[in-house]
């Protein structure tokens, strides 16, 4: 035995996770459409084992850090972290999907399978600490990214989000591989523990610069910050919606899991080379993000802009790398939790009232919502807030550590345009809550009509309110799940 | 004269059948040059010592995926409408990022390849020592009625056991990853290839 048995406990939860996705795929051979509401609350039921499996196996685990496969998987308070969100966030999709894969005739087996293989994906990225490890689960993400985005295949829409997304997807693919090899190259090791020691060298080789550039580009693409955002919006309109929910939150924060991995313990002593470039793009990112926004009338695309925005809002925490209070990295941790509240719920309300079911949202949809429901308006109000970053919300909180950040690792500049571009940003969403509050529209929304997205909806708000009123708490634990870190 | 050139020559090969597969304009021929970029890279694994990659990829690329590919382009009867334009328009765009690209990539690799890496990269090159891989393991024997392991070294002659040590010890985690990761390609391939998806019942 090369690897000690205790070592297949580290990865309990993810082989569990697997293989509850092929038992969903086998079993979705053999039901019937109506049947198919039970596949979704098996593939719930199968995450939030998943979720508890995590718990259990870090508790036997021991001390963690707890290091297996040779140094290719890492089970850490970091990676949990990240873990727990993204089981949460998958979670909150399929509650989404409840009503779209009922509804328009396509079957639910693959989807939810596919949507399991996705989390075991983004779950290892949570862990990994080998570029290999790290590269191979983020294939399987993206993978099935791309065909979840082409699954209501009747819709050129989402046909065309699937072929830019795969297209666009193995480009940067290939470019971050290229990157890697380069590191590669320079290090003689893809174990991250073993480059930084590399890198701590005085001369490093000029194409280790190139590599990082490269890598950096990869992550750029994954977290949908500019220069390579463009596909996101097209992207988010044309998916599914529940899917576009799920690319706004899931997949961009285990991108965030490993680019942080990579670049703080891997690159880390080469922090001089890569912070002005992800400086560049986070001054490029929040002002293309926001003001792109502006223009859009599809909620979807709007939401797909505001998103790129908030990646440059993140980006802000790497600067501080650097910061012995370890600020960049949990100030990050914070603002990803905030963020998944608050997005998930905005696009829980796009699902709740688009029109035709698929590919109608528009602004006008929100119209009148105060009258339908006010409860549902409230939630959406609270959920635009967050994103704005007004107190006491989510986003705020989140906004404001990641600001400091910015402002202790001496990047003023950065900060000040965070704070114009968060006001130019009350413009957007304030359209949405202009359309809500102060248009008339007909009719009435009960809660009961979609009682499973309600629900995750109010979980969201929930969430978004609890962190704003109360962030100590929230601010401690990701305080305590940090990565080792520093030069 | 000698293994520089052969490694020009194949580099060569690889470079001219991967500028045809873009250049040209029947898909059959495209393929065939990615045939003959196959066949170069197959080449300059056996410059490196990689007698099984080689193999390998002469197997499984140049001939199982290479087949697919032909079955393919011969059942979709791929035909080029006429008039069409051939050069994209952003073609001049697309040239310039790539020669930039090139520029910039060429030059600091070429730069730095006169430094020596860092901590011993240029040993790793040395194809000679992929060839023997070292490798340590325990082996269990019986002495006196007891359980005795010791660990031994072995080198690791030709590079299909090496290959093999890699893939099923040092990489088994992104190995099995990788399995998974396929079924998804397979299940992916069957939702967005299947005709209709809805159901007859």
């Amino acid at each position: 035995m090369p690897f000690p048995a205790g070592d297949t406990l580290l990865i309990l939860p993810e082989l569990f996770l697997t293989a509850a996705g092929l038992v969903v795929l086998l079993w979705a051979t053999a039901v019937s459409r109506e049947g198919e509401r039970g596949l979704a609350f098996f593939s719930i039921g199968a995450l939030a084992a998943t979720g508890i499996l995590l718990f259990v196996s870090a508790r036997m685990a021991g001390a963690l850090p707890r290091s297996g496969f040779g140094g290719m998987f890492v089970m850490d308070r970091f990676g949990l972290y990240f873990k727990g969100i993204l089981i949460l966030v998958s979670i909150v999709t399929i509650l989404f999907s409840l009503r779209f894969i009922g509804a328009a005739s396509y079957p639910g087996g693959e989807y939810y399978g596919l949507l399991l293989f996705a989390t075991v994906g983004m779950l290892f990225m949570a862990s990994g600490t080998n570029l290999a490890s790290i590269v191979v689960a983020l294939e399987l993400m993206a993978l099935s990214q791309y065909v979840l985005a082409g699954y209501f295949k009747r819709e050129t829409k989402s046909l065309e989000a699937a072929a830019k997304y795969f297209v666009l997807g193995a480009f940067s693919s290939g470019i971050l591989l290229y990157g890697v090899s380069l590191v590669y190259g320079a290090a003689g090791t893809l174990s991250l523990a073993g480059i930084a020691t590399a890198f701590a060298a005085p001369k490093p080789p000029a194409f280790l610069v190139v590599g990082i550039i490269f890598v950096a580009c990869g992550m750029f693409f994954k977290i949908a910050s500019a220069p390579f955002h463009v596909w996101a919006p097209d992207v988010y309109e044309g998916a599914p919606t529940p899917i576009s929910a799920f690319f706004a939150v899931g997949p961009k924060l285990a991108a965030y899991a490993i680019f942080a991995r990579i670049f703080f313990v891997g690159f880390g002593p080469r922090a001089g080379d890569w912070t002005a470039i992800v400086a560049a793009s986070a001054a490029l990112t929040m002002i293309v993000g926001n003001v792109g926004a502006l223009m859009q009338t599809n909620v979807k695309r709007l939401l797909g802009y505001s998103s790129i925005g908030h990646a440059g809002y993140a980006l802000l925490g790497f600067l501080a790398y650097g910061d012995k209070s370890g600020i960049g990295l949990w100030s990050v941790l914070v603002y990803l939790l905030a963020y998944a509240f608050m997005n998930l719920g905005a696009f829980g309300l796009v699902i709740l009232l688009e029109a035709k079911g698929y590919a109608g949202e528009s602004v006008d949809d929100f119209n009148g919502l105060a009258k339908k429901n006010p409860w549902l308006a409230a939630a959406m109000l609270v959920f635009l807030l967050s994103l704005a970053g007004i107190p006491p919300t989510a986003g705020f909180v989140g906004k404001y550590f990641l600001f400091s950040a910015a402002m202790k690792a001496g990047y003023f500049w950065l900060a000040l345009l965070a704070v114009l571009m968060s006001a130019v940003s009350l413009f957007y969403y304030f359209r949405i809550a202009r359309a809500m509050y102060l248009v008339d529209g007909e009719g009435t929304l009960h809660w009961r009509e979609e009682p499973a997205v309600t629900a995750a909806i109010a979980l969201c708000a929930a969430g978004t309110l609890a962190m704003g009123i109360l962030p100590g708490p929230f601010v401690q634990f990701a305080r305590t799940c940090l990565l080792p870190f520093g030069p | 004269m000698g293994e520089p050139f052969i490694f020009w020559l194949f580099a060569a090969i690889v470079t001219v059948g991967a500028v045809g597969v873009v250049a040209m304009r029947q898909p059959v021929h495209s393929a065939i040059c990615l045939l003959l970029s196959f066949l170069g890279v197959a080449g300059l694994f056996v410059l490196a010592q990689a007698e099984f990659l080689a193999a390998v990829q002469i197997l499984v690329y140049a001939g199982g995926i290479m087949v697919l590919f032909l079955f393919t382009i011969m059942l979709v009867n791929v035909k080029r409408a006429a008039g069409q334009p051939y050069v994209h328009t952003q073609a001049g765009a697309g040239l310039l990022a790539g020669f930039l690209l090139l520029a910039i990539v060429g030059g600091t690799v070429v730069a730095s390849s006169r430094v020596r890496g860092l901590s011993g990269a240029g040993d790793l090159a040395d194809p000679a020592r992929l060839a023997t891989t070292s490798i340590t393991r325990d082996v269990t024997r019986v002495v006196d009625g007891k359980n005795v392991s010791t660990p031994v070294t072995e080198i690791v002659i030709g590079n299909s056991q090496a290959v093999a040590w890699g893939l099923y010890r040092d990489y088994l985690l992104p190995f099995e990853v990788a399995s998974v990761f396929l079924l998804v390609a397979m299940i992916g391939a069957v939702v967005l290839g299947k005709r209709t998806m809805e159901r007859v019942d």
